[in-house]
């Protein structure tokens, strides 16, 4: 983009947008909320969020669903033996590496 | 005679000086500044009741694997910034002041088509309105250690994944932790957005592909072992998983934005375990997930100051 002036006016109002939702709730919320219903709701929040995020958004995510699947189960197994983030992160690209390797010396 | 007492003086008064210097030193050196802050926290933790066991370091190797990911996605990201149009400085800046991709990814083309400021400041905010609920659930695990001040420079940070991470924690989450879980994944972020913009194509495809799914990975890695432990965790998973796969097939609802869908689906799942299978805690995290695993929700019931300070020290 050229108009170096009109781009920071854009960069300020994106930034400010997305500073404002993240910071507001965070700074005015301390004190401990005790309504159960809202407690419980923001305790599965987490879970939730990253399923909807991770499923089906991760057999696309390698450009191609044969090689994603190898990655998706070489994780499920790592994660149900409780590997730390990285072991599981690394373990899933390296399967996703390997699987793209076969394919292409089978096809 | 008199001269040599004087130097004789002076060098006992320089020897004293000496040894006091090398005395200050030493105890400086082993309580070393890092560990006075830590003992400190830890003082200040148990004043509060919440023992908060989690330092920089381990936040720093929290870190990592999100740091690794965002590394992949943001130079997708630089690839894709630059070839709209953007300069690539243009496309750090808005990695450095945003870090958030779906955000970024909306962005771009409206800045790149000039349209108006109201679309790109409505488009944010529906993005990332999640964070708001992240915010506001991450507020009620943050110990005390945590300033006002530090939550105006800590929710700057606060992504899908650092959210993610910190929230998994046992017991609660302190200020030097928060600090130490930012510092990878924003750099990994930065640097990322860099690569992708400044040199595309250096890397071959099967890398950068098999590096997409390393943020996947690291969230499954979160998911399983809560929903191992909690059978209420392992029903909002399923339930929200199933939302999401249906918004991306049925054919109406797919075209619904990819924020919107995130929003939707964990709104709906959470809410519905909520109404179901309510949990009862005032250290979120730790003693919840115990209560669903009994099957005894805790509603109602508060637990003593002291039950709750060994639920935090137990991690």
């Amino acid at each position: 983009m050229e108009n170096t002036i009109l781009f920071f006016k854009y960069l300020a109002v994106m930034a400010g947008v997305t500073y404002l939702v993240r910071m507001l709730p965070f700074v005015l919320f301390k004190k401990k909320i005790e309504n159960t219903f809202v407690q419980s709701f923001l305790y599965y929040i987490p879970y939730a969020v990253l399923g909807a995020m991770t499923f089906p958004a991760i057999f696309y995510s390698t450009g191609n669903t044969i090689t994603a699947l190898a990655g998706c189960v070489t994780a499920l197994v790592l994660a149900w033996f409780e590997k730390s983030l990285l072991t599981v992160a690394l373990c899933a690209s390296v399967a996703v590496f390997a699987a793209d390797c076969v394919i292409r010396f089978v096809a | 005679m008199h001269f040599q007492l004087q130097k004789a003086f002076v060098i006992r008064k320089a020897g004293i000086l000496c040894k006091s210097l090398y005395l200050r030193l030493k105890i400086r050196f082993q309580f070393s500044l890092l560990d006075t802050y830590r003992i400190y926290d830890i003082l200040r933790g148990m004043e509060s009741k919440n023992v908060t066991l989690h330092s920089y370091k381990e936040g720093l190797k929290d870190g990592v694997p999100i740091g690794l990911g965002y590394l992949s996605v943001s130079f997708a990201f630089g690839i894709f910034a630059t070839g709209s149009g953007l300069k690539i400085w243009q496309a750090l800046l808005i990695s450095m002041t945003n870090l958030t991709s779906a955000g970024q990814l909306a962005g771009v083309p409206i800045i790149v088509q000039s349209l108006p400021f109201v679309e790109i400041a409505l488009t944010q905010l529906i993005i990332n309105l999640r964070y708001s609920l992240m915010s506001i659930s991450l507020s009620q695990k943050a110990d005390s250690t945590i300033t006002r001040l530090d939550r105006f420079l800590i929710s700057f940070f606060m992504t899908d994944e650092i959210f993610a991470v910190s929230s998994a924690k046992e017991g609660m989450v302190g200020r030097r932790y928060m600090y130490g879980l930012a510092v990878m994944p924003y750099i990994g972020w930065s640097l990322g957005t860099l690569l992708g913009a400044a040199a595309g194509n250096i890397l071959p495809e099967p890398v950068t592909n098999a590096l997409g799914i390393a943020i996947y990975g690291m969230f499954i890695a979160i998911i399983i072992p809560a929903a191992k432990k909690s059978r209420s965790v392992l029903g909002v998973v399923i339930v929200s998983c199933a939302m999401s796969v249906l918004f991306r097939f049925v054919p109406v609802l797919n075209k619904v934005s990819g924020g919107f869908v995130i929003i939707i689906c964990a709104v709906a799942a959470s809410a519905l375990f909520a109404w179901l299978k309510p949990v009862k805690t005032t250290n979120s995290g730790a003693s919840a997930g115990d209560g669903a695993q009994s099957g005894q929700n805790k509603v109602g019931a508060k637990p003593a100051a002291g039950a709750n300070r060994s639920a935090g020290s137990e991690e």
